[in-house]
């Protein structure tokens, strides 16, 4: 009877899949996605993870988890399985994986969707459940120090420099997207400015008034939060007051700037930690809204499942199909962060090993069906919508004219018109040239929301979308900052002693504002850049993210290997030697392509040569030495991310060799067993 | 009968909620304290919960 019924489920997934492929007509039905999604992920976690749980980690109920044998009542807490899940999927969950799948969906919405559905459950999903486990059976170490532990020194730095670097790149990033949501939108940046405040009071809330009531503390903040969207509009309506809150992009990043300074100088509690819990709230509710939204609505997907910019001129970003999808869409189908997030935190809170298959491989499913969302929300879009918001202006043209007919041209019509009134319903000047896919994916959002849930609210469903991913984006921020300041000021500790003092206030500044100044450099020259920068930083994430899957993969796979699984070293072999492809691939396109939007180096040149000229308008040419430097900066820091990757490969590789020739290498770290009664569940 | 299932369902679904905000935590920190370190005092609520916050935000607790 089982049989039978996964025999069903495998026959809908193959049919779902099927039709999603070869459907060549005008529309097709989201819902098509929806199923070929849940039947993928169904028999990915019944039998792939339960097969690798049982057969290549040989999960042991019986033996205790540090949870259990460390249990200090705080970080080590034994913990049940559905809670743990909640936990980690809020931690691994962030605007990765609605970001990645709106800009990719320039491809169309095939290859992304596939990429998403196959990458989580033969990548993500493993990479997350090994990485779990792994650490659960070594207390809860860092990826850092497996890396150290199990290979060598050699895969301790490079994950350490590998780590500082995405964080870098990152926060730049999300930045960027923040400011581009907010760049002339006076409501939009009336309510991101207004979370701020709203962050501060829930701080002093849930310190001097009710102390750690976490749960009405929260309630009592996204109260506010909804007023503040409300509120937004109200700003926007007013004639003198929404002249306060319109700024041009250069003050925003700015303002962004300043303000990650100072909150990852300021207390945790005041800023930083209710801020998380609001955005945490917002982040599961508005998830499961979606989803409920996607199913009432069955929208129709108006995207072709192909387009013609497979071939590498797409207008959101250079690239071809292979690799830059992959690059891509990094969180959603694989995401090397989260091999930080599940070693450290989360195994401290694995009541049984047997937990890991749900918390590991089941958190990474739901985070990949929200890339799937995402991927739905970007493409329900006319496709022309679509590319008019996301196309920076360097490439579509400066007026909205001029953006139309490039737009019209490639086969996806669109009007000024159509364009000013969807603007007017979003209570937005223009939506134009709205890069960095938070904008758009708020466009896909409010429809979905409003025609589920009642129209005529489409205004304020779009600024709760942008004020939802900001709020996002604003903990990552000051999160990461936070992170690359302890990493510097350990690394700086060895130079002079007392600059290792995480709590000595000098150090603390230092090192603050020189990971401030390190993503607030590529957010300014983002936000100069006339191709709207997102073009350059988000290749360059993709990159780093998968050079920590890379790393994470490489770490699991030399473990498998010393313990004499070798058999099934293909299981996070395979997905590395995926990623090491891709990623090379794509940092050698970086590199020599002669195409200026995708090559570093051409666009360097060809940049050079129009300044020489004295081709460039008078304001593009001022920035134009700084953006020449920053393409010639990207190129080493791609090769460099390459390289440490390919170190830490052929460092694996040195110890699988030594382990097949029965050459002694470091001994297993794993915690010595301790045994406890298997439990029936 | 069915009303106490209904109940039950509620205090499990409450709890959960708890857990998964972890408004509970001091409960559980205190109910370690006192069959672990019985004899000594315990932290207060908010000389807990600033010193949870410290820990959670030293490390790397978001992902992007």
């Amino acid at each position: 009877m089982r049989k039978l019924l996964w025999g069903c489920v495998a026959l809908l997934a193959a049919f779902a899949v099927g039709g999603i492929a070869l459907h060549r007509g005008e529309t097709i039905n989201a819902m098509w996605i929806v199923v070929a999604a849940v039947c993928i992920y169904a028999l990915g976690y019944r039998f792939y993870s339960a097969w690798i749980a049982a057969r290549v980690l040989t999960i042991d109920a019986t033996r205790a988890t540090p949870a259990v044998r460390l249990n200090n009542g705080r970080d080590f807490v034994p913990t049940h399985r559905w809670i743990v899940f909640g936990h980690h999927f809020a931690a691994i969950a962030g605007p990765g994986p609605l970001i990645g799948p709106t800009l990719a969906a320039q491809f169309g919405y095939l290859p992304g969707t596939l990429w998403i559905l196959v990458g989580a459950v033969l990548g993500g999903c493993v990479q997350d459940m090994t990485v779990l486990f792994l650490s659960t059976r070594r207390d809860g170490r860092s990826l850092g120090q497996m890396a150290r532990d199990e290979l060598g020194p050699i895969g301790g730095y490079a994950a350490i420099v590998g780590t500082l670097v995405i964080m870098i790149i990152l926060i730049a990033v999300l930045g960027l997207v923040v400011v581009n949501a907010m760049k002339h939108s006076p409501w939009a940046t009336a309510t991101v400015f207004a979370t701020i405040p709203i962050a501060i009071l829930i701080g002093l809330y849930l310190r001097n008034i009710r102390p750690g009531r976490v749960l009405e503390g929260s309630l009592i903040g996204l109260a506010l939060l909804l007023l503040a969207v409300i509120g937004g509009g109200a700003i926007n309506d007013h004639e003198t007051l929404r002249v306060w809150f319109d700024w041009s992009g250069e003050p925003l990043a700015w303002f962004v700037i300043g303000y990650g300074f100072v909150a990852a100088v300021l207390p945790v509690w005041l800023l930083l930690a209710p801020r998380d819990y609001l955005s945490t709230f917002l982040k599961l509710g508005t998830v499961f809204l979606l989803a409920i939204a996607v199913v009432i609505m069955r929208p129709d997907i108006k995207m072709p499942a192909v387009t013609q910019f497979i071939d590498g001129t797409g207008p959101i970003f250079g690239g071809s199909l292979f690799p830059f999808v992959f690059i891509t869409i990094a969180c959603g189908a694989i995401s090397g962060f989260h091999a930080l997030v599940a070693s450290g935190t989360t195994p401290k809170l694995i009541e049984n090993e047997r937990d890991v298959r749900l918390v590991g491989y089941g958190s990474m499913m739901l985070e990949s069906s929200v890339a799937i969302m995402a991927m739905i929300a970007a493409t329900l879009l006319d496709p022309g919508v679509y590319f008019a918001i996301n196309s920076a202006p360097g490439v579509v043209g400066a007026t909205a004219e001029a953006a139309v007919k490039t737009i019209s041209s490639w086969g996806f019509p669109v009007t000024v018109e159509q364009m000013d009134q969807l603007a007017r319903d979003m209570g937005e000047t223009t939506l134009f040239a709205r890069t960095g896919g938070a904008p758009s994916l708020a466009v896909g959002m409010a429809s979905i929301f409003s025609s589920a849930f009642g129209s005529g609210m489409l205004a304020v469903w779009y600024h709760f979308a942008i004020m939802f991913e900001a709020v996002f984006i604003l903990t990552t921020l000051d999160a990461g900052t936070r992170v690359g300041r302890f990493m510097l000021q350990d690394a700086l500790g060895h130079v002079w002693k007392p600059l290792g003092q995480t709590s000595w206030y000098p150090s603390v500044l230092i090192s603050s504002a020189l990971i401030v100044a390190g993503w607030g450099y590529f957010l300014y020259i983002g936000v100069v850049d006339p191709n709207g920068g997102i073009n350059i930083l988000w290749p360059l994430f993709g990159i780093a993210n998968q050079l920590l899957a890379g790393i994470a993969l490489c770490i699991a796979t030399g473990i498998l290997v010393k313990q004499g699984k070798l058999r099934f070293a293909w299981v996070t072999g395979l997905p590395l030697v995926w990623i090491a492809i891709v990623t090379t691939t794509a940092t050698w396109e970086k590199l020599v392509s002669d195409d200026p939007r995708v090559g570093f180096l051409a666009a360097a040149k060809q940049l050079a040569a129009q300044l020489a000229a004295g081709t460039l308008p008078e304001a593009q040419a001022a920035v134009a030495p700084q953006l020449i430097f920053n393409q010639r900066l990207d190129a080493v820091l791609a090769v460099v991310l390459t390289a440490i990757l390919w170190i830490v490969i052929a460092d694996t590789a040195r110890v699988s060799w030594r382990v097949i020739r029965g050459l002694p290498v470091l001994p297993s770290s794993e915690a010595p067993a301790v045994r406890i009664a298997a439990q029936a569940r | 009968m069915k009303e106490r299932s209904f109940k039950a369902l509620g205090a499990t679904l409450w709890r959960a909620l708890r857990a998964l905000t972890q408004e509970d935590a001091y409960e559980r920190y205190l109910r370690h304290h006192f069959s672990a370190h019985a004899g000594t005092a315990p932290l207060t609520r908010r000389e807990f919960y600033l010193r949870e916050q410290e820990r959670k935000w030293s490390g790397i607790s978001r992902c992007c």
